[in-house]
C-alpha cells in the first residue's frame, strides 16, 4: 500500500508541466487525488482553469497530482517551488505541516494552504465552511429518511470531517430531535471500492439516506442500487445517481484562486486566513432533487438563512456527547474552537477516534 | 431482517475477496514458475480501465471482461520482453510496470470519468437462491466469482496432479537443472507471466464491472499489493491463497459493520484488523519451516540467462 503511494508520487512528479516563460506568473497546484476524481480533487481543478481562463496570458499554471500526505507531499512541494512557481496552493489537511516547512526554506514563495490551520509569513490558510452545507443535508435527511436513521461515510477524524458530521446531526435533530446518525470511518480519501463496501454495511444494517465525507463516487452509486438517497460531496455527482443525489455540497474555489493570484501579482498578497462559506461564495449547494417541494423550500430557506447571517449553525444550547454543556442558549461557537474541534455532540452514535 | 443482513454481508465480502483471490491466484502461478512479478497493481488497474472501456463501448459487459482480460495479458508481456528476453532485474521491472500501469490507465481513462458503466449482472439459479443464509452466496453471484473458484481448483490441480504443473514447478525451483534437462525455460516462464496478466486484468475488470460499475483513477487502490502479500504469507498453496482472501475481505466487511453497529473499538485498531488477521493467521498455518522452505520457489526474482 506506502509502495503503491510512494510510487504514485514519484509518476506524479513526471506530470508536471514544462519549464515556462519567466514573464507569466506562475501559479501551481499541489492535488492529494486525480483531478479527474469526481469529487474534491477536480473542484480544485476546475479552480485552476477558471484562473486561467480569467486571468489568460499573464498566468501560467502547474499541478501535480496524487500525493500522498505526509513526506511524499513536502518533495512534491519544494520542487515546485524550485522550479519557479510563485505561488504554490497545497489543497489537502495532510499537506499542512510540510506546506510551513518548505515555506521556511522559500521565503519568496507564497504558499496557500487548505484546510489548515497554520500561518506564516509567507504562508495563508484558506477554508470553506462546509459544515454549513452538511447542516442543510441533515434537515433535508431528516425529513426525507423514513427510518430516522442516516449513515455517515467519513475519512479522518480531523477537525473539519468533525464539524461536517457535527453539523449534519444538529442539522437533523432541528427537524427531528429523535433522529440517529451512524458513522463508519474509512481511513482514506479515496478508495471507491471501500466506500462502496462502507456504503453497503450501512444500508445492510437499515440506513435510508448516504452522506459522505470521502471523495469518489461509489457510495452514490450502492444507494442508487438499494434504492436509497444519498448526498454528494464536493462535486455534483448527479450522473451517479441521477435518482439518488438530493443535493451535493459544491467546492466553488475558482473565485477565491483568482482573487488570490491577482494580489500576488500586484503585490498586496498578505498572509491572512480566510474561512469563507455560503454567503460568500466558496460553497455551494447543487440543485435540490429527489425530494416533495416542502423539503426542497425548507432547505433553500434554511439555505437563505445562512448566508444572511442569521442563522449559524453551530449556536446554543448544544452539548457534548457526553452529555456536558459546550455552547449556552443563543451563544455561537467561535472559528478557534470549530477548527480545534475534536467531540461529537449529542445525538452521534460511536466514539470519536482519537 | 437478521436473515437478510447475513445473506447481504456474505455477498458483500465475496465481492471484496474476489478481486484479492484471482490476482494471487495469478501471481501464485507466475512465483512458482521463478518470476518475481511487483506489477500486479499495475496490470489490474490497466484491466479495471480496459475492462470498464470495453463494456462501456460495446454495452456488453462480456466484451468488458475480454478487454480487462487482453489488458492484463498485454502489460504483463511487456514485463516479460523485459525480464525474461533482455533479463533484466525483476524487482525494478516489475515496479516500473505498476508505475506505468497507473499513469498510463489514468490516461487511457479520462473520458470515461464520471461515466455510467455496464454491469456484468448476477447469475440467478431461481429456487436455489431461496436457500437460507447461503442459498444467494452459493446460487445468485456474479459470474467472476464462480470463475474465480474455478481458478483455486484448476490451479491447484495443475501445479500438483500434473505433469505440465511440475515442468512449471521445476522451472521455478532450478532453472539451470530445467534448462540442462531441454525444457524451455523462457517460453514456460512467458507462458506463466501471460497468465498471471490475465488473471490480474480479470480482477481489475472485476472492481470497474462487478464492484463498483465505474471507472475512477487509482480505483485498484493497493488491492494488488495486497495480492502479492498474500501470495508470500500463504506459502504459495491456492488453498490458503483462497483462505487469506476471504479472510481479509471478511475481516474488511466485518469491520465496517462493526463501527455502524457502534462497537466501541478505535475505527484505526479496525481499519488495521483485516491486515493483523490475515498476516497472523497465515503465518500460523505455515509455520512449519521445513514444508515452507519446500514451496517457496527456489529461483524466485533471479534471472534466467542460459549460457549456451
Amino acid at each position: 500500500m506506502k509502495k503503491s503511494l510512494l510510487g504514485l508520487a514519484a509518476l506524479a512528479m513526471l506530470s508536471v508541466g514544462p519549464a515556462q516563460a519567466a514573464d507569466k506568473f506562475k501559479a501551481c497546484f499541489v492535488y492529494v487525488g486525480s483531478k479527474t476524481d469526481g469529487g474534491w480533487t477536480q473542484a480544485h481543478d476546475i479552480g485552476r482553469m477558471e484562473v486561467e481562463t480569467a486571468l489568460g496570458e499573464t498566468v501560467e499554471t502547474a499541478f501535480v497530482e496524487n500525493v500522498a500526505e505526509g513526506p511524499d507531499a513536502e518533495r512534491a512541494i519544494e520542487r515546485f517551488a524550485r522550479s519557479g512557481c510563485k505561488m504554490i496552493f497545497t489543497t489537502s489537511f495532510g499537506f499542512m505541516d510540510p506546506t510551513i516547512k518548505v515555506a521556511e526554506r522559500f521565503p519568496d514563495v507564497l504558499f496557500e494552504h487548505a484546510t489548515g490551520y497554520k500561518n506564516a509569513a509567507n504562508v495563508t490558510s484558506y477554508n470553506s465552511r462546509f459544515y454549513e452545507g452538511r447542516y442543510i443535508l441533515g434537515q433535508i435527511a431528516a425529513k426525507v429518511s423514513e427510518k430516522g436513521v442516516a449513515g455517515y461515510i467519513a475519512s479522518f477524524p480531523i477537525p473539519e470531517v468533525v464539524q461536517g458530521i457535527n453539523a449534519f446531526v444538529l442539522g437533523a435533530q432541528s427537524v427531528n430531535p429523535d433522529f440517529k446518525l451512524k458513522v463508519v470511518w474509512v481511513n482514506t480519501w479515496f478508495d471507491a471500492g471501500k466506500e462502496a463496501d462502507a456504503a453497503k454495511a450501512l444500508a445492510d444494517q437499515g440506513v435510508d439516506i448516504l452522506t459522505q465525507h470521502t471523495d469518489s463516487t461509489g457510495p452514490m452509486q450502492v444507494a442508487a442500487e438499494r434504492g436509497i438517497k444519498a448526498f454528494g460531496q464536493a462535486s455534483d455527482m448527479i450522473a451517479a445517481g441521477p435518482e439518488t443525489q438530493l443535493t451535493a455540497i459544491l467546492d466553488t474555489w475558482g473565485p477565491y484562486y483568482i482573487k488570490r493570484i491577482q494580489a500576488a501579482m500586484d503585490g498586496s498578497w498578505e498572509s491572512t486566513s480566510t474561512w469563507d462559506g455560503l454567503a460568500e461564495g466558496i460553497l455551494d449547494m447543487a440543485p435540490y432533487t429527489n425530494m416533495p417541494d416542502d423539503v426542497k423550500a425548507m432547505a433553500e430557506a434554511t439555505e437563505a438563512a445562512i448566508i444572511s447571517g442569521e442563522l449559524k449553525p453551530f449556536t446554543g444550547p448544544i452539548k457534548k456527547q457526553d452529555g456536558s454543556d459546550w455552547l449556552a442558549d443563543g451563544e455561537a461557537a467561535d472559528d478557534g474552537t470549530l477548527l480545534g474541534l475534536g467531540f461529537f455532540v449529542e445525538g452521534v452514535d460511536g466514539e470519536l477516534p482519537n | 431482517m437478521e436473515h437478510e443482513l447475513i445473506v447481504n454481508v456474505l455477498l458483500t465480502i465475496a465481492t471484496a475477496s474476489t478481486p484479492l483471490l484471482i490476482a494471487a491466484m495469478g501471481e501464485l502461478v507466475v512465483e512458482r514458475s521463478g518470476v518475481l512479478n511487483l506489477g500486479v497493481e499495475g496490470m489490474m488497474v490497466i484491466g479495471a480501465v480496459c475492462g470498464f472501456g470495453g463494456a462501456a463501448l460495446s454495452g456488453n459487459p462480456w466484451v468488458g471482461v475480454l478487454a480487462g482480460i487482453s489488458g492484463g495479458v498485454l502489460a504483463s508481456l511487456l514485463f516479460g520482453v523485459l525480464t525474461l528476453s533482455i533479463a533484466t532485474n525483476q524487482v525494478a521491472t516489475g515496479l516500473s510496470l505498476t508505475l506505468l500501469g497507473l499513469g498510463l490507465s489514468g490516461l487511457l481513462g479520462e473520458s470515461f470519468v464520471g461515466q455510467a458503466g455496464v454491469k456484468l449482472s448476477a447469475v440467478d439459479m431461481g429456487p436455489l437462491t431461496e436457500i437460507p443464509y447461503v442459498g444467494r452466496f452459493l446460487f445468485g453471484q456474479d459470474p467472476i466469482f464462480y470463475l474465480s473458484l474455478l481458478l483455486v481448483a484448476c490451479v491447484s490441480w495443475f501445479l500438483f496432479r500434473t505433469r505440465a504443473g511440475l515442468v512449471l514447478r521445476a522451472v521455478g525451483d532450478s532453472h539451470d537443472s530445467a534448462h540442462a534437462l531441454g525444457l524451455s525455460v523462457v517460453k514456460i516462464r512467458y507462458a506463466a507471466v501471460a497468465f498471471g496478466g490475465a488473471c490480474a486484468g480479470l480482477a481489475g475488470a472485476h472492481l470497474s464491472l462487478v464492484y463498483t460499475t465505474q471507472w475512477v483513477e487509482n480505483m485498484t487502490a493497493g488491492r494488488g499489493w495486497i495480492a502479492l502479500a498474500l501470495v508470500v504469507f500463504a506459502s504459495w498453496r491456492p488453498w490458503r491463497v483462497l483462505a487469506g482472501a476471504y479472510l481479509f475481505g471478511g475481516v474488511t466487511i466485518g469491520q465496517l459493520h462493526a463501527q455502524a453497529f457502534g462497537v466501541a473499538v478505535p475505527s484505526q485498531l479496525l481499519s488495521a484488523l483485516p491486515y493483523l488477521a490475515t498476516i497472523v493467521v497465515l503465518v500460523l498455518i505455515s509455520r512449519n519451516k521445513r514444508l515452507t522452505i519446500l514451496n517457496t520457489p527456489a529461483c524466485l526474482g533471479r534471472p534466467f540467462v542460459p549460457n549456451r
